[in-house]
């Protein structure tokens, strides 16, 4: 077995030269976080496939009934939407530094700023909850109890109203519960920097591709947030939306 | 039907698209049997010439040649572009019926296909058309997606719920055909077929003046009269055009604007959807007030009501019944929708609160018969 | 040395010898094969576990084509024999096609083939099996709760909202087993680009790796837009969030075009790696460097490629536009091409080879003809005018099977055969596996060459009866007698292999003295593969067949525990002893 020199600074080898965090199938530590990275790339393709097809779905559907699906868009809460996004776009930061502590072997860091993460996650899924409440409260869930009531869709065609609303929760909803893995995913990897599991201190990968995933999921957002809550208005000058 | 042996091995071709779609299909069955013999000749012979332990020249073995290469990717690729613009250019006349093609409707739910005749004939799960006039069928389905499928014209065609689609030909040869459903649909999906019968033009004149199978004795423009007046269209829509709601005579085909801007023509498709959904296009110049028919119409009767407003208006056709002197006592619609609107008749209000007051163009004629809508918005 | 033949199942020690430790034998626990890591032995328990979807996919074809004899059925209500078709394509797609060759050969094979010690994930490698057996275990769930009527494409509205069955479950299941399906691609794609042994360049890839790579490719890119079309009916069928419904403005064809755009890559998932197994069976067969490697290469990319632009073939009649149709159908003759040039390459390596009959070859062969045959009656598919009659025929069907049972099966049975000793430790009945080449091929034609003229004549698909029209009787007749034969070419396999194991004769390194890094190793390899990691100098498939030795090389017949030459440790390098 040829030595390899090793490009990570951790320092632990034992007599076969290996780094203890090395897998068996890798032959040094630079294939196997060249390896972890490109997978985990690759699995972020795989959900730009997942919700890329829901996102032109939607933008059919959209193009088609714009006027309809720009009325029933009054009816969310924009503000709670932004606030939305600020609180996940702080949690990308604060991911970014947890990402920087993990580089530099600082557990504090990490722990820290991943709770700060954690934080935001949970204020975001509390405000989701709200919206949903106020949501289900004016019976506007899809299906047999959709309100007849055509303030609560802003005068919109109320069959039209219903699909728009179908893609409301189920891209949110999805998108939710890709936040909801993120936090138990997060918490594991929190429970390992706190226990000081040598797989994630002596290797920061882990941590590097957990923040991969919660960038994702920041970024899954930033596409639905305008083009649910945020429509540009489409009907002409002369005649206002209702 | 070409047979082998008493096996048939090929459909009857019995309309105007059977032949060229044949001549594709047999070409196709060339170029297959030519690429598999050379495929099949190229590999038993190398196969055994070249087995191993026999003793033959394998000295300076081909290992790539560009030319070689590139020959067989593009003669392939040229009979692929050849074979395609062949299939493409029967499709398109396959997708563009003549004007003058002879309309049958067709709606099909599960199991069984009801079939109508502009005249009123009546057939389900048979199809009777006479040869050597186009005939078009506009399909539409009640609950799942189906197929109308004849294979001895080499047709075939989705039948969709939700909107219209289309299919025509030309018979060519008298007889009996298969009708089947080509769509997957549930239970009895193998049992959704029938009959195309291709009769002599006299023959078809006959069977029709003596009612087919089974007549409604009324045309579909007298059909369609009738719902016209039973769910109320009358009650708003006149001979002229008024506050309350557009006139319908001779709006067949022509461009419809509405208030959002945009405009569509007013064909089969606009007008399904204008009674079923009005409020996916309001005309400019009024508002959400009609209600919608969804769900208190079958198919059939959108397709009567369509073949009576293209009737309206023309010369041939009747206008709209004066039937807002029939009003009296009608109903109050109450659709489900929070917009109530009673309806009297009577004395001409003509300064009746405009109770939408959107910046919409309006015209000024009289009211004729008062409408008063009150109710919330 | 040679190794005598065992009598039992136990690897017992040699007097005087050390018992070689393999993959199989150096644990023995159940727990060691329910949580192993290592890629070989994951490739067994696919090969186990798809093989018991596939007896139950072939089971529900027995029942299909036996109703079918008959214009009115025989002995199922047609709801019956509607969930029967429906099984048989969901079991046959998404349990056996999709994942068998790449989940089993692609699992055994593609690390030994460039070098490495393991995949680039193992752990993720476990973990696809295990959604794989989860998600056939919610399909069969649903099956045996009542079944689907829906047929394996869930067009909508029927599986949104009429069909009585049990959808949700059965999509769960699918959306589950997609899962498997991304994994395992992922963890190729990582392991192809990061994990090849020094000196193993691109263009030193055996022709299966590129097969491999490019179908890991549409698994990533395309399965998880098929996931979330499902995801969508069940939303509708579930939690009653309107995507697709048609009384609400939704458009029932739109579902046709996402779960297309999958549908159709996903046989290019199907077919690619059968076709990357043929490259290995004529290369070493003919012993000799396919010819026009890198247009075979690339031609794999190319389909991957154009695979994805094509899905509009299966919508001609949808009511989708003209326009769509005309852009999809010339796109699908593009599509042809690189097949095309896979086909006559081929050939054309058999060309001043030196051609062996043994059974893989017998399978390769096969798949020739068979999928010339299968893939040109594509184009009568392709082309729109002709489409318009054949659509939802049983021409499509004739199609599909000879593309995928004579084309994607056939080389599975190669490559089962390829590498069976190489798996195993053992060869099988020489003699039994060449006659079960040709009943299957025999077996394949006389069940699916019938389904065309009856498709042309106009027969629809997914028909339970077919009394309007008793002529169509007759090819009925004829394909379910071919069934029974093809069953046969299916059935004597799993004989003579399940025997292999319990007293076949102890397989060399490298029996059929073919080229490739595995086949360096000995039969079956240790866990970890390689001693160590070689470094690659020699070209691929780098044989001479000029060369005095390979015109002597597999002249020799196999026969039971009793061929010279052939059961040495390392392969046939050593000379010939005269028996």
């Amino acid at each position: 077995m040829s030595d390899m020199t090793l490009h990570h600074d951790h320092g632990h080898g034992d007599e076969h030269g290996h780094n203890p965090a090395q897998a068996h199938q890798f032959e040094n530590m630079e294939q196997q976080t060249e390896c972890y990275i490109t997978g985990m790339w690759t699995f972020l393709v795989t959900e730009v496939m997942f919700f890329g097809a829901l996102f032109v779905a939607y933008t059919l559907y959209r193009w088609n009934y714009k006027f309809d699906f720009y009325n029933a868009h009054e009816h969310l809460n924009v503000m709670m939407g932004g606030i939305n996004t600020m609180v996940l776009l702080v949690s990308s930061w604060f991911v970014v530094m947890a990402v920087q502590g993990a580089q530099l072997g600082k557990r504090n860091q990490v722990l820290a700023f991943l709770a700060g993460t954690q934080l935001c996650a949970l204020t975001f899924l509390t405000i989701k909850y709200f919206e949903y409440s106020s949501k289900f409260a004016d019976n506007l869930y899809p299906g047999v109890g959709f309100t007849t009531n055509p303030e609560h869709v802003h005068h919109a065609n109320l069959n039209h109203a219903q699909i728009f609303y179908g893609f409301y929760f189920g891209m949110t909803g999805l998108h939710a519960v890709h936040i909801l893995v993120g936090i138990l995913v997060i918490g594991f990897l929190m429970m390992k920097w706190y226990r000081r599991h040598p797989s994630v201190v002596n290797d920061f990968v882990y941590t590097e591709m957990v923040g991969l995933y919660w960038h994702f999921v920041d970024l899954v957002w930033i596409f639905l947030f305008p083009l649910f809550y945020l429509q540009a208005n489409p009907f002409p000058p002369s005649v206002g939306g209702h | 039907m070409f047979h082998l042996f008493n096996f048939p091995l090929a459909p009857p071709a019995a309309s105007n698209f059977a032949k060229e779609h044949d001549l594709v299909f047999y070409t196709l069955c060339a170029l297959t049997v030519l690429f598999c013999v050379i495929v099949g000749a190229g590999v038993i012979f190398f196969s055994i010439y070249y087995r191993a332990g026999n003793k033959v020249d394998r000295s300076r073995p081909m290992y790539e040649n560009l030319k070689l290469e590139l020959t067989w990717t593009f003669i392939p690729l040229l009979l692929g572009i050849v074979v395609f613009w062949m299939g493409a250019r029967l499709f398109v006349e396959m997708k563009t019926p003549p004007k003058d093609a002879q309309e049958i409707f067709v709606v099909g739910k599960q199991w069984m296909w009801h079939v109508q005749h502009t005249n009123g004939v009546r057939e389900n799960n048979t199809l009777h058309i006479p040869i050597g006039k186009p005939v078009k069928l506009t399909m539409i389905s009640q609950d799942v997606i189906h197929a109308f499928y004849i294979p001895a014209f080499r047709v075939q065609m989705h039948v969709v719920p939700g909107r219209y689609t289309q299919l025509w030909f030309t018979a060519t040869e008298p007889g009996a055909y298969h009708l089947f459903c080509g769509m997957y649909c549930g239970t009895q999906h193998s049992e959704m077929g029938g009959t195309v019968y291709a009769m002599e033009p006299k023959d078809y004149a006959n069977w029709l003046a003596n009612g087919g199978e089974e007549t409604v004795p009324m045309t579909m423009t007298q059909a369609g009269e009738k719902i016209y007046n039973r769910v109320g269209c009358n009650n708003c829509h006149a001979n002229v055009s008024t506050p309350r709601a557009p006139s319908l005579l001779g709006i067949y085909n022509t461009k419809r604007v509405f208030t959002d801007g945009t405009s569509l023509v007013a064909n089969e498709e606009y007008l399904r959807d204008s009674i079923l959904h009005p409020w996916n296009h309001i005309t400019n110049g009024y508002d959400e007030s009609m209600p919608a028919y969804d769900g208190q119409l079958s198919e059939s009767d959108v397709l009567n009501l369509i073949a009576y407003i293209k009737e309206m208006g023309t010369s041939t056709g009747k206008s709209a019944p004066s039937s807002l002197g029939n009003a009296e006592g009608a109903a109050t619609r109450a659709t489900g929708h929070d917009v109530h609107d009673t309806l009297s008749v009577g004395a001409i209000q003509a300064n009746v609160p405009d109770p939408n007051p959107t910046p919409t163009l309006r015209k000024d004629t009289p009211a004729v018969g008062a409408i008063a809508a009150e109710g919330n918005k | 040395m040679s190794a005598t033949a065992t009598t039992t199942g136990q690897i017992h020690e040699e007097p005087g010898g050390g018992k070689e430790t393999n993959y199989l034998n150096v644990t023995h626990t159940i727990k060691s094969w329910l949580l192993t890591q290592d890629h070989k032995r994951i490739a067994i328990l696919y090969m186990v576990s798809t093989a018991f979807f596939f007896l139950l996919g072939g089971i529900a074809a027995g029942l299909i084509r036996y109703e079918l004899t008959s214009p009115a059925g025989v002995m199922l209500e047609s709801e019956t024999y509607n969930k029967v078709f429906s099984a048989h394509g969901i079991l046959m797609i998404f349990t056996f096609l999709v994942p068998a060759i790449p989940a089993i050969f692609g699992n055994f094979v593609l690390p030994l083939m460039i070098g490495a010690r393991d995949v680039a994930f193992p752990k993720l490698n476990l973990m696809s099996w295990y959604l794989y057996m989860t998600g056939g275990s919610l399909i069969l769930w649903g099956i045996l709760a009542g079944g689907v009527d829906t047929g394996w494409t869930f067009y909508v509205p029927l599986s949104s909202m009429y069909s009585n069955g049990q959808v949700t479950i059965t999509l769960v299941g699918i959306f589950i087993a997609g899962f498997s399906s991304i994994t395992t691609g992922i963890n190729f794609v990582v392991t192809v680009h990061k994990m090849r042994a020094p000196g193993m360049t691109w263009f030193r890839l055996p022709l299966f790796i590129w097969a491999m790579y490019a179908t890991s490719v549409i698994m990533i890119l395309g399965t998880p837009v098929v996931a979330v079309t499902l995801l969508c009916v069940i939303f509708e069928r579930a939690f009653h969030l309107p995507i697709f419904s048609p009384e609400l403005g939704g458009d029932p064809v739109l579902f046709q075009h996402m779960f297309w755009f999958y549908s159709h890559p996903a046989v290019y998932i199907m077919i690619l790696p059968g076709f990357g197994v043929i490259s290995e069976l004529i290369a070493n067969f003919s012993r000799k460097r396919i010819f026009g490697y890198h247009f075979v290469a690339f031609s794999s990319l190319a389909i991957a490629g154009l695979g994805f632009l094509v899905w509009g073939h299966h919508m001609f009649v949808s009511s989708q536009s003209m326009y769509e149709g005309i852009v999809f159908s010339l796109i699908s003759f593009l599509v042809a091409v690189p097949s095309a040039i896979k086909i006559f390459n081929w050939t054309a390596t058999l060309y001043k080879g030196h051609i062996r009959f043994q059974a893989p070859m017998l399978y390769a062969l096969s798949f020739m003809g068979l999928f010339t045959l299968g893939g040109l009656t594509g184009l009568f598919l392709a082309s729109m005018g002709t489409d318009v009659h054949l659509t939802n025929t049983y021409f499509i069907v004739a199609h599909f099977h000879y593309v995928m049972v004579g084309g994607q099966m056939t080389a599975y049975m190669g490559a089962l055969h390829y590498w069976w000793p190489k798996m195993t430790g053992r060869m099988y009945h020489e003699g039994m596996a060449k006659f079960a080449a040709l009943i299957l091929f025999i077996g394949f034609n006389l069940t699916f060459f019938p389904q065309f003229i009856v498709g042309w004549l106009g027969m629809p698909r997914r028909y339970h009866y077919y009394y309007f029209a008793p002529e169509y009787q007759p090819y009925h007749i004829m394909s379910s007698l071919g069934a029974s034969v093809l069953a046969l070419g299916f059935g004597l396999p799993a004989f003579y292999l399940i025997a292999s194991l319990i007293n076949g004769p102890k397989a060399s390194a490298n029996p059929w003295g073919a080229h490739g890094l595995e086949w360096n190793i000995a039969s079956p390899p240790p866990t970890e593969n390689f001693l160590e990691i070689p470094i690659v100098t020699d070209e691929v498939y780098d044989f001479d067949p000029t060369s005095e030795f390979e015109q002597e090389a597999g002249t020799h017949r196999i026969m039971h525990g009793d061929a010279p030459g052939l059961q040495t440790k390392d392969g046939d390098k050593k000379p010939m002893e005269d028996k």
